[in-house]
């Protein structure tokens, strides 16, 4: 990485993108098992029976993580631009992604 | 070359044009922080080379000095810095009064919060290091930067401007305030510790305002220059 991007607040730009990019990349996927719900329900189970496995579910919790991080690190952008400006982003990009770490293994903990 | 105390950046490229290659080229003037007009990348990071010490930067006992990024090369560490300055002139970012001469001197308080907020955007010095410093110049060409778009927020927070509803609608246009990704690298290597993206945040919430109120014109598209407006 280029010197001049090795500074916290653009690693916090380059999650929410990537994590936003995994997600846009994901959704096909989801819709697709979604759209299996209407062509039949032994294929869904199938699915379902698959995805239960532990290696899927430690999967999904990536993806969880994701989610998290997208999420918290859009409300910081919504408060960045929406409210007065403050001087701690830093310190709300690191709690955005403690914030996800906890609701993945929050997730994976429940998922087992 | 031989090493000194409190050695700069800037007394190193000297001290190459002067006994190593004299057909060097680069810029300065002042040589005390107060031009803006000495700043390159220095180990990859943009720095105003006259304020920079060696022994703070050096890393494995060598320097990397490159010309400014995001800027057109002339020559060796010399930018072409004219679109920087365009860029300044296209977010209107210089102030227009209404009143004459005649008129008795404005009046303002330096403590009304929107004076505050004008002081702590003016003490940028051109020296462009946000500007190479920042992604998005270097992904959309026609962006106009955090300079510019800084200097744009200190004057709409000027009482006495009166450009105020034009400034807004190019800094709302597609070169505007909205292309920022907030990724404060400005913020980062401003070696006067503006802050762009503060700025730079203050007008998108003053374009969302203004358009919720129905007050944004035309907009801007792509950059613009007085003369279009003319």
């Amino acid at each position: 990485m280029k010197p001049h991007r090795q500074q916290p607040l653009y690693f916090a730009f380059l999650l929410h993108r990537l994590s936003g990019l995994g997600l846009a990349l994901f959704l096909p996927f989801h819709f697709y098992v979604l759209a299996l719900a209407l062509e039949g329900n032994a294929e869904l189970d199938q699915f379902l029976h698959w995805s239960a496995s532990p290696l899927v579910k430690f999967a999904e919790s990536g993806l969880v993580f994701l989610l998290a991080i997208h999420l918290f690190g859009g409300l910081r952008l919504l408060a960045l631009e929406n409210l007065p400006w403050s001087n701690s982003h830093k310190n709300y990009a690191a709690m955005a992604l403690a914030g996800g770490f906890f609701v993945a293994c929050g997730f994976l903990l429940r998922a087992f | 070359m031989p090493q000194q105390s409190s050695q700069t950046i800037l007394d190193v490229v000297t001290w190459i044009q002067r006994h190593l290659d004299a057909g060097l080229s680069y810029r300065f003037a002042c040589r005390v922080g107060m031009c803006g007009s000495c700043a390159m990348m220095v180990n990859g990071i943009p720095r105003w080379t006259c304020r920079t010490h060696v022994n703070k930067v050096m890393r494995d006992n060598s320097l990397t000095i490159e010309p400014l990024r995001n800027l057109p090369l002339i020559k060796d560490l010399a930018c072409d810095m004219s679109e920087f300055f365009e860029k300044w002139t296209d977010s209107k970012g210089y102030f227009q009064g209404s009143t004459t001469r005649h008129d008795p001197v404005s009046t303002l308080s330096p403590n009304s919060p929107q004076r505050r907020v004008a002081d702590a955007a003016t003490e940028c010095i051109n020296c462009a290091i946000c500007y190479a410093s920042c992604d998005v110049v270097n992904w959309n060409r026609d962006y106009l930067g955090p300079a510019a778009l800084n200097r744009a927020w200190s004057l709409q927070n000027d009482e006495r401007d009166s450009a105020s509803a034009e400034r807004l609608s190019v800094v709302a246009g597609d070169a505007g305030c909205h292309q920022c990704h907030s990724q404060q690298g400005c913020a980062t290597y401003c070696p006067n510790e503006l802050n762009p993206t503060a700025s730079i945040a203050g007008l998108k919430r003053m374009v969302a305002k203004a358009y919720v109120r129905g007050e944004l014109g035309a907009g801007g598209k792509g950059r613009q220059g007085p003369e279009s407006d003319a």
